[in-house]
């Protein structure tokens, strides 16, 4: 399956290679930037290569960096990664029904994941249907990952560890927008399968959603037989910005089996406000979420199993050259500034009302480089102090990130 | 311009690649964590401490074991750092007490309480039968590889069961019953079929072995080739354990367990040339503390040359004393009585709020949150050194905790 897979990629590729000496095959579709696009418009907000008259377009992302961290004095050295590489294949089947896929394939070739596979039927600009392997719109950043959109190397670990972006399930649900002048507002209702109780018993030592993504029976059938909902609505205004606020929920446990009750229901729901915006002259691009996650931990579980969890981040990008550079029209350098933090057991221990902790903060300065939208070049540094459950002196990490990733 | 970019990249690049290590977070210093190795070891056993380190740290899940009903997850989440516990993850151990009759209703769920379980299984309670309990939080595990290479003579050698010097201390062996897999060596002296306990809060273990076989399975819920019965909530139905194969760990996993408990270092000093700190720790022996804290041994002969013949200060006698009413939690183990605690070695107790979340909890149970509070618990045998203690100025107890606070 693997092989299969790499062999279509390299073909697909090599394609691609030859497309730059003949540039009639593939045409690049321009992007629409009339429309006010949302976050839930990232999956076709994407640069697309048509190839020829095939009814197929291309696209796909690159990202590649390297890294040298240290925690506490002991530093791991420099080492490279890729940590993704992903193929959207989008085509119009027909007026009004789309088709989007997206492949990734993870730490150079070692896991190939569907983060996306599905159909969209419009019926009505406010009534759309969608329907296969979806992103769950909770938060922005799953639905709007894609590395060469971000000035910062790594992802935002609330938007990953609370939030386990990129988290899509197998599924079906409707959308739908409404515009008018400088304002539109949508949202987005799926019914999905979801978690597992792996969110409680993992060896992370602590609630950790991201656990479930390990089962890929996930796409295959759901793990207890009641479905995840995950509904989001947002609204942008093209001066003021966009603010969104998403919720997940679902039960997690296998509550029944055979028939037999064996266990009581237990939920887990996550909530999100996501906001971004850009300033007027300045041009300061502020992008903020904010995320909970609310888990039903049975009583009989040690203190490390958080029933809340919550965390955000912060980042603020300010281009401060735009011009001609190296021959490229529009090229931009950015500053950009990251805080991000993040609580996996919020509470206090009974024993002795002490808070919980288990947290992390950190910020992330960075520059960054960008040739045109569709490609960056950054550098990061990042320092991350990390407080165990019982809130003993800090873990300390730093590093630096150096990398690309582009749109190809 | 574009030659100054790109310069002024490259100088950058240079000047960030030469800041690299500075901007990096240091190591904190060797004497103030509770983490590294004896000094001496060879580059293999160097490693083999690498790996009991991870085994300690491994955190147990449902399909490897855990459970069905457990305490904790890892070793080191009651260890955090190898330091001491937090009242969070105290354990209980329970017994039915009549008159001269100890019963650890072990077919009742005894000796000790689970009050964790897997999902969907339910935890333990304590059976109604319990009438005497024992809280006891996790002690830091430095240095145990100096405790372990002793002799029994030289801890036989401050036993004074009558109080024949009359200075009021009487410090007792705990003999106890060995475990199957208990394979004497030359530093072991047997009293009939018992051996002598130098491990736990009442000296109820003979070896580390012991105690790492005994945790896995009462803590964690892990059988080992040296227990293979695997824990299960009686109160849920008879055999209703975990569907995991036992062992659950290999004999090699708790060999490094144990060798890595073997190789860690002691505590190192702070302040020592504070004057202070050496005026508290003369008035330490003065007031006679070190009638049970004894502060030095050396070790015999051992299989880890390192640890041959090593000199090391625990500010312990590894001896029982009665220490009075306060502290007696009518729970006997081996030949401890209630009241009958184990000194403790004070090495490491500068470091220890920073194994419990900054602040204080000491003695068995951590019950005391400063270290005249744990002091003002001494009775019993050491009741005329706690008053001995009250008796000092201000100012000379607080050096005295000066010096606590530099082991
Ligand atoms: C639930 C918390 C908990 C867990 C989990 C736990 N311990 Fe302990 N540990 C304790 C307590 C409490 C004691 C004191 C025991 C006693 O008094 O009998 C102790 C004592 C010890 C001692 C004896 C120390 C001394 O100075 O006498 C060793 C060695 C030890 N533990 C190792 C381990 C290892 C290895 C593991 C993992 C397999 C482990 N512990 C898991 C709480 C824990
Ligand atoms: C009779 C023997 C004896 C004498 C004398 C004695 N102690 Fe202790 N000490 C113990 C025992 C036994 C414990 C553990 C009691 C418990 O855990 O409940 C202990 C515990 C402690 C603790 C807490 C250690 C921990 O890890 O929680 C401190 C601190 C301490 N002693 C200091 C002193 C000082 C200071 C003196 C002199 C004033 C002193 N002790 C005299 C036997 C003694």
């Amino acid at each position: 399956m693997k092989q299969t897979f790499l062999f279509l990629l390299t073909s697909v590729l090599s394609i691609q290679a030859f497309s730059q000496s003949d540039s009639s095959f593939f045409k690049r579709i321009p992007t629409d930037t009339s429309k006010l696009k949302m976050n839930m418009d990232a999956v076709y907000n994407r640069p697309f290569l048509q190839m020829g008259k095939l009814p197929v377009s291309i696209g796909g992302y690159l990202e590649a960096n390297s890294s040298y961290f240290g925690t506490d004095g002991v530093s791991e050295g420099l080492s490279f990664q890729i940590p993704r590489m992903t193929i959207f294949l989008s085509s119009t089947i027909k007026k009004r029904i789309k088709f989007l896929s997206e492949i990734e394939l993870e730490e150079g070739g070692k896991e190939i994941g569907i983060e996306f596979a599905s159909m969209d039927i419009e019926l009505h600009p406010l009534f759309n249907l969608r329907g296969g392997v979806l992103m769950n719109p909770i938060g922005a950043f799953n639905q709007n990952h894609d590395g060469p959109k971000w000035e910062f190397i790594s992802r935002p670990i609330s938007a990953t560890t609370i939030i386990p972006s990129t988290w899509s399930n197998v599924g079906f649900g409707v959308f739908g927008k409404y515009g008018r002048n400088n304002l539109v507002w949508a949202y987005e209702a799926y019914l999905t399968n979801g978690f597992d109780d792996k969110i409680i018993a993992n060896e992370e030592n602590r609630t950790w959603l991201p656990e479930s993504k390990k089962n890929p029976e996930r796409f295959e059938e759901s793990f207890n037989g009641i479905p995840l909902i995950t509904a989001k609505t947002a609204i942008r205004h093209r001066k003021i910005g966009e603010v969104g606020i998403s919720w997940m929920g679902g039960v997690y446990n296998k509550f029944e089996e055979d028939g037999i009750v064996i266990d009581s229901k237990k939920r887990v729901d996550a909530f999100a406000i996501d906001f971004n915006t850009t300033i007027p002259k300045i041009n300061t691009y502020l992008n903020a979420e904010w995320v909970w996650a609310m888990v039903d931990v049975p009583d009989s579980s040690p203190p490390q199993f958080g029933n809340k969890q919550q965390g955000g981040f912060l980042d603020i990008v300010q281009p401060i050259v735009r011009r001609k550079m190296f021959g490229w029209e529009n090229s931009t350098i950015n500053l950009a500034f990251r805080t991000e933090y993040t609580d996996y057991n919020v509470g206090t221990f009974k024993e002795t009302g002490e808070n919980r902790y288990d947290h992390i903060i950190a910020i992330v300065p960075g520059i960054s480089f960008r040739p045109s939208a569709q490609t960056v070049i950054r550098a990061n540094y990042r320092y991350h102090w990390q407080k165990d459950l019982l809130g003993n002196p800090p873990s300390l990490t730093a590093g630096f990130q150096f990398g690309f990733s582009t749109y190809f | 311009m574009k030659k100054t970019i790109l310069l002024s990249g490259i100088a950058l690049f240079i000047i960030t690649m030469v800041a690299c290590e500075k901007m990096l977070p240091p190591a904190p210093k060797d004497e103030e964590i509770l983490a590294g190795t004896i000094p001496g070891l060879t580059p293999q056993q160097e490693h083999e401490h690498l790996v009991g380190d991870i085994a300690f740290g491994k955190i147990f899940t449902p399909e490897q074991g855990l459970g069905p009903i457990f305490v904790q997850t890892s070793c080191s989440n009651c260890h955090a750092g190898n330091g001491k516990g937090h009242p969070t993850n105290v354990l209980t151990r329970f017994a039915n007490v009549n008159g001269s009759i100890v019963d650890y209703l072990l077919s009742k769920g005894g000796p000790q309480l689970q009050q964790s379980s897997i999902m969907g299984y339910p935890a333990e309670v304590i059976p109604g039968e319990a009438n005497v309990f024992s809280k006891r939080m996790a002690p830091a595990i430095m240095g145990l590889g100096y405790i372990a290479a002793l002799s029994d003579a030289s801890i036989l050698a401050n036993v004074d069961s009558n109080d024949v010097d009359a200075d009021g201390i009487s410090g007792r062996i705990n003999y106890v019953n060995p475990t199957s897999f208990f394979i004497p060596q030359s530093i072991h002296i047997p009293n009939g079929s018992q051996y002598i306990g130098r491990f736990g809060k009442k000296a109820e273990k003979v070896t580390i072995q012991d105690q790492v076989v005994f945790a896995l399975k009462q803590d964690i819920g892990i059988t080992s080739d040296f227990d293979m019965q695997d824990l299960y909530n009686v109160q849920a139905g008879i055999n209703t354990g975990d569907n995991v194969t036992d062992p659950e760990v290999s004999a090699s996993f708790v060999y490094s367990l144990v060798f890595y408990m073997r190789t860690l270092k002691a505590p190192t000093r702070r302040n020592t040339d504070d004057p202070d700190v050496m005026a508290g720790e003369n008035l330490f022996n003065q007031i006679g503390c070190n009638s049970c804290h004894k502060s030095t041994f050396v070790t015999a002969q051992s299989d880890i040359e390192a640890l041959s013949n090593q000199t090391f200060h625990p500010y312990s006698d590894f001896l029982l004393h009665d220490m009075g009413q306060l502290l007696d939690d009518s729970y006997p183990e081996g030949n401890a009585k209630g009241s009958e605690w184990r000194t403790p070695p004070l090495w490491g107790l500068g470091l220890a709020k920073d194994s419990q979340g900054g602040q204080l909890f000491l003695l068995h149970d951590g019950r005391a949150t400063t270290f005249e509070g744990a002091i003002s618990f001494h009775g019993g045998e050491a009741a005329s050194r706690r008053t001995a203690f009250n008796t000092l100025s201000e100012q000379q107890k607080q050096q005295l905790i000066k010096f606590l606070e530099s082991l």
